[in-house]
């Protein structure tokens, strides 16, 4: 509803103004005059003559802005309401939050304020910071989408491919935030992460592009393992050593039929991959019953489509796995020789845990402390900790 | 809307370009002037004389003080700007990312402040 009135009145503000005022009346009415035929339209017709109400009360103090209310008045395409002008209203919506000309930090606060429909506290308690400080990521985010020209559509055919990656990418980040806190005590803050799954349905829903579905599938495959990787006094689990019944059946089916989409449509990139794999580990019984050479298969397109020394560490991983310890540390050596991930902690724990057995308890001691020195998230030191302790 | 398009580039890097590869260039910049005239994005655009010519004025307490050279030290330098005609910042982001300089410097893409 607010994405159609963002539409017809153009300005963020006004809309979400007009739109608190048409509930109000709404609350009035409705039990007084009865539920109206279509609840929706009745409310975004009513928002945009409360829009046009505000215009006439703030243009006593400038009249340029009697115009404005005169315009809107005047330009009335009638309220018509279909289920496809209110999708392309919500797609709207979502890439004008995850326009790539406003910082990173006030995409993610947008789009959880104005998509998800969360407040401006509830942004602020997940990502620990103030809410001063959201609110005026949000405030300075409309003002430069209304005085910079940033328009209220979804891009063309040229455009599209490039700024979903910046969409895909707000999404993901938000439910990251939720899946493994970059700071605090606790290791998952599920609230983002649910909030990231639904925008990755609706996103899925309204653009069924190969990638989209790629990541919804990546996050649910993901999600089907939370419970699994803390235990009851929330120390993490390894993949490996997790227990497997404890996995979201409903969830991996899915995630895995979503990721056999992806695959087919030939047209997937990063985040189907990497969904794939997760896709394998989700259907092995055990960590030893992993079909480790299928996850180094496609960790080795995965290189190819997005290189980074990350995905390169994981591949190292999943090398060690196939091919012992010993072939591992040297990937990841290589990667630290080239000057990559120095200062990144999961490189030097990864390194440590092969080094350990490998029976070089001494350079494993010096790796994971190493790592302990890089980690801040409470959990995760709790846990290296401890692999210190068992050397 | 109007935006101003404020291109930077490598003065260092364009003054040791080979004659042909500087003529290419400049045959670049022709075509995409060409380009947003007949597309009607182009109100004006001029390229500018190198860094080192520049002077920078300021009146303090009724007195001028000129110093040589620009305000910062930046490895990129101001070195041209075009004016132009846009539907919304998506359409001028489009021009602007065909500026010849976009793909070897960059370029700052401001909307111009309308007063009522």
């Amino acid at each position: 509803m607010l994405a159609t009135l963002i539409r017809l009145v153009g300005d963020f503000d006004l809309a979400e103004e007009a739109l608190h005022e048409a509930f109000a009346a709404a609350v009035e009415r409705w039990p007084r005059d009865g539920l109206p035929g279509n609840p929706f339209a009745w409310l975004v017709s009513a928002g945009r003559f409360k829009a046009i109400d505000v215009l006439r009360r703030r243009a006593r103090f400038d009249a340029s802005i009697e115009e404005l209310a005169r315009q809107l008045e005047t330009s009335v395409e009638p309220v018509t309401i279909d289920d496809e002008s209110l999708e392309d209203d919500r797609l709207r919506l979502v890439f004008t939050c995850c326009h790539p000309a406003l910082p990173p930090d006030a995409q993610i606060a947008l789009t959880l304020r104005e998509v998800c429909g969360l407040t401006t506290e509830e942004i602020a308690h997940a990502y620990l910071t103030a809410p001063r400080t959201v609110a005026q990521r949000i405030v300075r985010a409309k003002a430069k989408i209304r005085d910079a020209g940033i328009p209220y559509q979804v891009p063309g055919r040229n455009e599209l491919p490039r700024r979903l990656d910046a969409v895909l990418h707000v999404v993901y980040l938000v439910f990251n935030e939720g899946y493994s806190a970059s700071s605090g005590s606790s290791l998952t803050r599920h609230d983002l992460s649910a909030e990231a799954i639904r925008l990755g349905r609706l996103l899925a829903e309204l653009l069924p592009e190969a990638e989209v579905i790629g990541l919804l599938g990546l996050m649910l495959l993901q999600e089907s393992r939370r419970a699994a990787r803390t235990t009851e006094g929330g120390e993490l689990v390894l993949l490996s050593d997790q227990d497997r019944s404890r996995w979201n059946r409903a969830l991996i089916d899915e995630g895995v039929a979503l990721v056999e989409r992806a695959l087919s449509s030939h047209r997937f990139g990063p985040y189907s991959l990497q969904a794939a794999i997760a896709a394998v580990h989700a259907e092995a019984a055990s960590a030893d019953a992993t079909d480790w050479a299928q996850i180094v298969g496609l960790y080795d397109v995965l290189v190819r489509a997005d290189p980074s020394p990350v995905v390169e560490l994981n591949r190292a991983a999943a090398v060690a796995m196939r091919d012992g310890p010993a072939a591992g540390l040297a990937l990841i050596d290589a990667i630290l020789a080239r000057g990559h991930l120095a200062d990144y902690q999961f490189a030097h724990s990864a390194r440590a845990e092969l080094l350990r057995r490998l029976g070089r308890a001494h350079e494993a001691r010096a790796a994971y402390e190493r790592a302990l020195a890089l980690t801040q998230q409470e959990t995760e030191r709790t846990f290296l900790k401890k692999q210190l302790a068992a050397l | 809307m109007k935006y101003l398009c404020l291109i930077y580039d490598e003065e260092a890097k364009m003054a040791t370009m080979s004659k042909s590869d500087a003529d290419a260039f400049m045959g670049e910049y022709f075509a995409f002037t060409e380009g947003i005239k007949k597309s009607g994005h182009y109100l004006g655009g001029e390229a500018l004389k190198p860094v080192n010519t520049a002077t920078t004025v300021r009146m303090r307490n009724g007195k001028m003080s000129t110093t040589d050279g620009p305000f910062a030290e930046t490895k990129e330098q101001l070195g041209g700007f075009y004016m132009i005609e846009a539907r919304d910042l998506n359409d001028a982001l489009q021009v602007a990312s065909r500026i010849p300089s976009a793909k070897v410097g960059c370029v700052e893409v401001r909307p111009v402040e309308v007063f009522s």
